[in-house]
């Protein structure tokens, strides 16, 4: 068992003790508080290289990171196959109580080998997914027996969307002259232990900039009449091979969905926008698509709008001078089905800003966002740090961008701003804590349950759980850009506006969310609230046609596992035990010979030494 | 500490009740039912003795540590006595034969050793063994130890308190109960298992030697014993008429 720092936990450490030697039972992590300064990123050097758009037969000189190496500081960690356990302690008096054990009883000194009794650790981390997905698939036996019992289950989540504009949503397929705008971001991230996905730059700043631009927007989409629709839309599962992007793409190409591909026009997708230097951020767009001419003409469209919306701003934007192909982004998988106009915001250029890229260290540190000390966590909430400030001026910026391409007139941008204080409480509900006054009173009962004091987990997991970033979206979406609708309870939780509505719920959701408590009482007041924001299945396209060896669509699968658990204790020496076995032997072995010579004897051994009575003559 | 640990402690504290009961006990059904009695009433003894001490503790201040302290030595006090009326019963029963009160001596002794260790054994299965708040390692193998000796104590102490009532040896007695007390007492002492394992040793070698000059047993029948003389002995008290 070993037990290491933080700063051993590089690639070269790892590898030697999977490979080294057969003695390592399991490894135990102490994560500190502080993030590493050379910074640290488990994820591969090209991310999602199989899965984008870039391949052989599509800009072949682009694929694998040939031109740039997006995550520089990539050292793959998670995408290797350990067969001992590896566990994240926190450092705290748990952790101190091992390393004292460690330090009374294993140390050596005077460099002669320790003495037993031994400090030993156990650690409980029962998978029962072997191989691969394809076998732990096959092996599941699901509706074969009468206790379905499932070795290992698909990633899988939802993907959160909104049109700017109500939609018929029960009508599948291509809709007559509809034009989307998607504007897109992700929703998810990860790190190398299961329980801890911060994603705060990876995940959360590109979807609170989109969060903020949908609610400047609200007010602009609904007056003026657009040509084109803004489609908001939050792609789950990207971080494993774009499973949220694969799936809506399959589905729109199956008509499953309520767009299709032909009312796609173009895409605006925003990536890791947290860490924008010298207020300059970099406008990625695919080079190949961009050799057609009426694309490249698109392209060039969208770039000139978001310059253009971008003056007056504390923003500049800028094209990476070079060809160079997208980087790992959801555009990939709307280009591989047929060439989109499309850009991608990032805030780097050519290889990522962000040192902690899909590692445990991707929190408010990574985001550079800090509080000043003594500060309530209601006051921190409400504070405006400067991380929120420029992504609130990134939003304005998309937003009036996003106005003009949907087919807005300019002179009516000005009035379209993002709210920093709404920019602040985003970033602290995800990064910092859930479970606060703001989000309270924007989530359903049954959702308020699953807020939590500390930073929210990004990790998909499986399709079964839905992940507290996918209903933080959801209800956020809804409220910033729907409205409150005059309904009763009952009506809002039948999708109604009253008993005899049978139209609304094509064109409407409706949620029935917790309120505020009114100054005077406890009880809070819920109200409805109606927008036009839908979840769709984000499972991949894989699991529905049963390929699992796929080489088109994300098969990633989680094993079932049993309780996760560690305890320390001390063993004895083999030859104590062995010795105490011998002394019950032998303690056994002679009472038994004692007692049957007493019991065979005992007439003459317990004779009072009269004659027996029994001699009569 | 794994299964040898678990199986050397349970052979060294019940092997001899075991082999006892296998070739005294077990071919008789009598026999059997006195040991279950004997048992019983050992049973019903704790259980009376709890309950004063759960009532005690619960009137106490639990704040106190010394309180609680002085309250788990009048709880065990409390329990000795108890068991040693329960012996008395057996007028009831008015056997003719020591050997039944012998019988539910080990019942006595079998249901005290089991409450006494079975959780030790259960928890000497594990992978590890005592000492990571820095007791002593020799845990399991005292308590194994010390488990024998109450066991074969319940027993002679049964033989010793019976052959007293019936000859209204008061003293007999009396010195049966302050040997119980006694012994109760010393495993106050532990960790120290030195301290309390060889006091406890040599009651019980002193009192398995007084229960057997009760039972009837004398120096003369033990070297006759021993030197295979006995069956000389049978023939010779059978003198030819």
């Amino acid at each position: 068992m070993v037990i290491m720092e933080s700063a051993l936990f590089t690639r070269s450490v790892m590898m030697k003790l999977k490979n080294g030697s057969s003695r390592v039972a399991g490894v135990a992590v102490v994560v500190p508080s502080a993030n590493p300064p050379q910074g640290f990123s488990p994820h591969n050097k090209c991310p999602n290289e199989n899965s984008g758009v870039y391949s052989e037969s599509y800009g072949p000189t682009l694929a694998h990171c040939n031109t740039t190496v997006w995550n520089p500081l990539g050292n793959g960690l998670s995408y290797e196959e350990f067969d001992f356990p590896i566990f994240s302690l926190k450092d705290d008096n748990d952790t101190q109580l091992i390393k004292q054990c460690y330090v009374d009883h294993n140390r050596p000194v005077n460099g002669s080998d320790p003495q037993y009794p031994l400090c030993a650790m156990q650690l409980f981390s029962h998978m029962s997914a072997v191989t691969n997905t394809a076998t732990c698939m096959r092996r599941n036996t699901n509706g074969f027996t009468f206790s379905p019992e499932s070795i290992c289950e698909p990633l899988g989540d939802h993907n959160i969307w909104a049109p700017a504009k109500p939609l018929n949503t029960t009508q599948k397929g291509h809709k007559a002259g509809e034009s989307m705008v998607m504007a897109t971001a992700r929703l998810d991230s990860r790190s190398f232990f299961s329980e801890i996905g911060p994603g705060a730059e990876s995940a959360a700043s590109g979807l609170i900039t989109l969060l903020a631009a949908a609610h400047a927007l609200r007010n602009a989409t609904q007056e003026a009449q657009l040509s084109r629709t803004i489609f908001y839309t939050f792609f789950h599962g990207e971080t494993f091979d774009y499973i949220g992007s694969s799936r809506m793409v399959y589905d729109m190409e199956k008509n499953q969905f309520p767009i299709d591909l032909d009312n796609v026009h173009s895409v605006l997708e925003i990536g890791q926008v947290g860490l924008f230097s010298s207020s300059k951020v970099w406008l990625h767009t695919d080079p190949v698509s961009r050799r057609n001419g009426s694309v490249e003409e698109e392209v060039k469209k969208l770039v000139s709008n978001l310059q253009t919306a971008a003056k007056g701003l504390n923003v500049s934007v800028e094209e990476p001078g070079v060809t160079q192909p997208l980087p790992p982004s959801s555009l990939q998988r709307f280009l591989r089905a047929r060439p989109f106009p499309g850009v991608v915001i990032q805030d780097y250029s050519s290889s990522f800003a962000n040192m902690y890229y899909q590692s445990m260290f991707d929190n408010a540190d990574s985001l550079k966002m800090s509080y000043p000390p003594n500060l309530t966590p209601e006051e921190q909430l409400n504070y405006v740090t400067d991380t929120a400030k420029s992504l609130a001026e990134l939003a304005t910026m998309v937003a009036r961008a996003l106005f003009v391409q949907a087919g807005g007139e300019e002179s009516q941008v000005s009035a379209i701003k993002a709210d920093e204080l709404l920019v602040s409480r985003m970033l602290y509900s995800f990064v910092i804590a859930s479970n606060n006054s703001w989000i309270q009173e924007l989530v359903s009962s049954e959702s308020a349950a699953q807020l939590i004091n500390e930073t929210a987990n990004f990790y998909i997991s499986v399709e079964r759980q839905t992940s507290l970033p996918t209903v933080l979206v959801q209800h956020l979406l809804a409220n910033l850009t729907g409205s409150t609708a005059n309904v009763t309870q009952e009506d809002c939780k039948n999708q109604r506006e009253n008993q005899d509505d049978k139209e609304s719920k094509h064109l409407y959701s409706y949620s029935w969310v917790q309120g505020a408590a009114p100054p005077n009482s406890t009880e809070r007041k819920g109200f409805c609230v109606r927008s036009t924001v839908h979840g769709t299945k984000a499972l991949s396209p894989a699991f529905e046609l049963e390929d699992y060896n796929s080489k088109d669509y994300s098969t990633w699968t989680e094993s079932n596992w049993k309780q996760i658990k560690g305890r320390i204790f001390l063993v004895a020496s083999h030859d104590l035990e062995m010795l105490t076995l011998g002394l019950g032997i032998a303690v056994l072995l002679t009472s038994l010979l004692l007692t049957y010579v007493m019991s065979s004897k005992a007439d003459i051994l317990f004779s009072t030494g009269r004659e027996p009575t029994s001699a009569t003559y | 500490m794994t299964a040898a640990v678990f199986f050397g402690c349970t052979f060294i504290a019940f092997g001899p009740a075991i082999s006892l009961f296998l070739f005294t006990i077990a071919r008789e059904p009598l026999r059997v039912i006195f040991l279950i009695a004997g048992a019983f009433f050992w049973l019903v003894s704790l259980l009376l003795a709890s309950l004063v001490w759960f009532i005690s503790v619960q009137i106490s201040n639990k704040e106190s540590a010394s309180q609680q302290k002085g309250l788990l030595i009048f709880g065990v006090v409390l329990s000795v006595l108890l068991q040693e009326t329960f012996p008395a019963f057996h007028e009831v029963f008015k056997c003719f034969f020591c050997f039944f009160v012998l019988v539910s001596g080990l019942g006595f002794g079998f249901m005290s050793g089991a409450f006494s260790v079975v959780n030790i054994l259960a928890d000497s299965v594990g992978p590890g063994t005592v000492g990571i708040h820095g007791d002593s390692q020799h845990y399991f193998l005292s308590s194994a130890f010390m488990t024998m000796a109450i066991i074969l104590l319940h027993m002679f102490w049964g033989v010793i308190f019976f052959d007293g009532c019936e000859k209204r040896r008061w003293f007999v007695v009396a010195a049966v109960v302050v040997s119980h007390l006694v012994v109760s007492c010393l495993t106050f002492q532990n960790p120290q298992y030195v301290s309390s394992l060889v006091p406890t040793y040599i009651i019980m070698l002193s009192m398995g030697i007084w229960a057997f000059y009760t039972a009837g047993g004398s120096l003369r029948n033990l070297k006759l014993c021993l030197t295979c003389k006995d069956k000389d002995f049978l023939l010779a008290n059978h003198r030819p008429r």
